[in-house]
């Protein structure tokens, strides 16, 4: 029995030891940035705060999982009064709605370094299923993982009123994303 | 003696372009952000080109085709004045488009004529060059009108005053 109990713990221990999971999330290294379009000009934006939880293993890309938080009144929408605006009622209303969430569902090795991620979006109260292109690429003990996908803003009524119509704003905004990440 | 008939409508062009790009700009300026401020900031912009396009295309005019000499009824040191003004006034023609598109371009904002054709963005995106050039590019405005000033209250003393051709001259019919 006890051979046996040795002998499972063993073996638990083996893939353990060969298993890079990478977990580690290095805030300093990682960025969330947006580019919307205003009037036919593609303008940058980021979020200047968001956390995230991760567990990939290349290794065993079905099993991984992410959560992102962004803070949504950290926008940097590239003027200050639009900052201002986007915190607003008609745009992210913060104060109701402080944080957009992403969760990872289902996780699709692509081939090559390329994935696919499956998940939720939240923002604004307002849930969608979202399907996220992603890399990764691994250096030493830390990976990178790059990715992008589009949103539609009116699909979360982000800018109402005034702003709803697109021909000033458009209704795509593509979000960018570059996690790094080191293994304990 | 006058000036030519493309002189005379360039010339009567961008006055009407200058002024409602003046009052665009200072009006523009102080509105809360809205659709319709975006929309004002982007036709602003798509004037200035305009207003800068033509402009290369005056100065091309104005070398190749002399404009009439001033009457010898002036004395030499008011000549001279009314040469410095009008190179002041190219000048700040020249400068105050390029300002107002250089900053776009460190602020982040590309300028896209008339939302089709991109202009390149000479200088990447600062926040503090980006204050700086809108400072400038206010300045120059600001310069600009009390240089038209001049350049109204001087026309109009000509007329009215020294009762001379000066401008009639730039008048269409004449
Ligand atoms: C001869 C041409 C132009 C004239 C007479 C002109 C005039 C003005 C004036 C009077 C203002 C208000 C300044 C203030 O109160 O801060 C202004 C602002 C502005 N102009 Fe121009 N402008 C010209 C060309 C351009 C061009 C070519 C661009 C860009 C491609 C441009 C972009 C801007 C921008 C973005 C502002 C707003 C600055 C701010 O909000 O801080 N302008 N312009």
């Amino acid at each position: 029995m006890k051979k046996l109990a040795l002998a499972l713990t063993f073996a638990s221990l083996i893939p353990a030891a060969h298993a890079v999971e990478y977990t580690q999330v290095q805030p300093e290294k990682s960025a969330v940035t947006f580019v919307y379009k205003q009037m036919g000009v593609a303008v940058d934006g980021k979020f200047k705060k968001f956390s995230s939880q991760l567990n990939f293993d290349p290794a065993k890309p079905a099993a991984a999982k992410a959560t992102f938080d962004v803070e949504l009144a950290s926008v940097d929408t590239g003027a200050p009064e639009g900052d201002q605006e986007v915190a607003g009622k008609p745009w992210f209303n913060t104060k109701a709605f402080p944080t957009a969430r992403f969760v990872s569902g289902s996780v699709k090795a692509l081939g090559g370094n390329k994935y696919e991620v499956a998940g939720k979006l939240t923002i604004k109260g307002q849930t969608q299923d979202v399907v996220v292109p992603a890399t990764f690429t691994a250096q030493g003990n830390t990976g990178v993982f790059d990715g992008g996908f589009t949103i539609r803003r009116a699909d979360f009524t982000i800018g109402e009123g005034a702003w709803a119509k697109f021909d000033i704003v458009a209704n795509d905004v593509q979000i960018k994303f570059r996690i790094t990440a080191s293994t304990k | 003696m006058t000036y030519t008939k493309t002189a005379k409508a360039l010339h009567w062009l961008m006055a009407i372009l200058l002024f409602g790009l003046l009052a665009l700009g200072f009006y523009m300026h102080d509105l809360p952000l809205s659709p319709d401020k975006l929309k004002l900031y982007s036709w602003h912009k798509w004037a200035g080109v305009t207003a800068f396009l033509l402009l290369t295309f005056r100065l091309f005019w104005r070398i190749t085709h002399r404009p009439p000499a001033l009457p010898d009824s002036m004395p030499k040191l008011m000549q001279l004045a009314a040469h410095a003004g009008h190179l002041v006034l190219y000048g700040l023609m020249i400068a105050i488009p390029l300002s107002g598109w250089l900053m776009s371009s460190a602020k982040g904002f590309q300028t896209v004529y008339f939302g089709l054709l991109p202009i390149p963005d000479l200088l990447d995106k600062n926040k503090e060059l980006g204050d700086l050039l809108a400072l400038v590019h206010k300045s120059l405005n600001l310069l600009f009108v009390a240089v038209l000033a001049g350049h109204i209250g001087a026309a109009l003393k000509h007329h009215f005053i020294d009762k001379d051709d000066i401008l009639t001259r730039m008048l269409p019919k004449h």
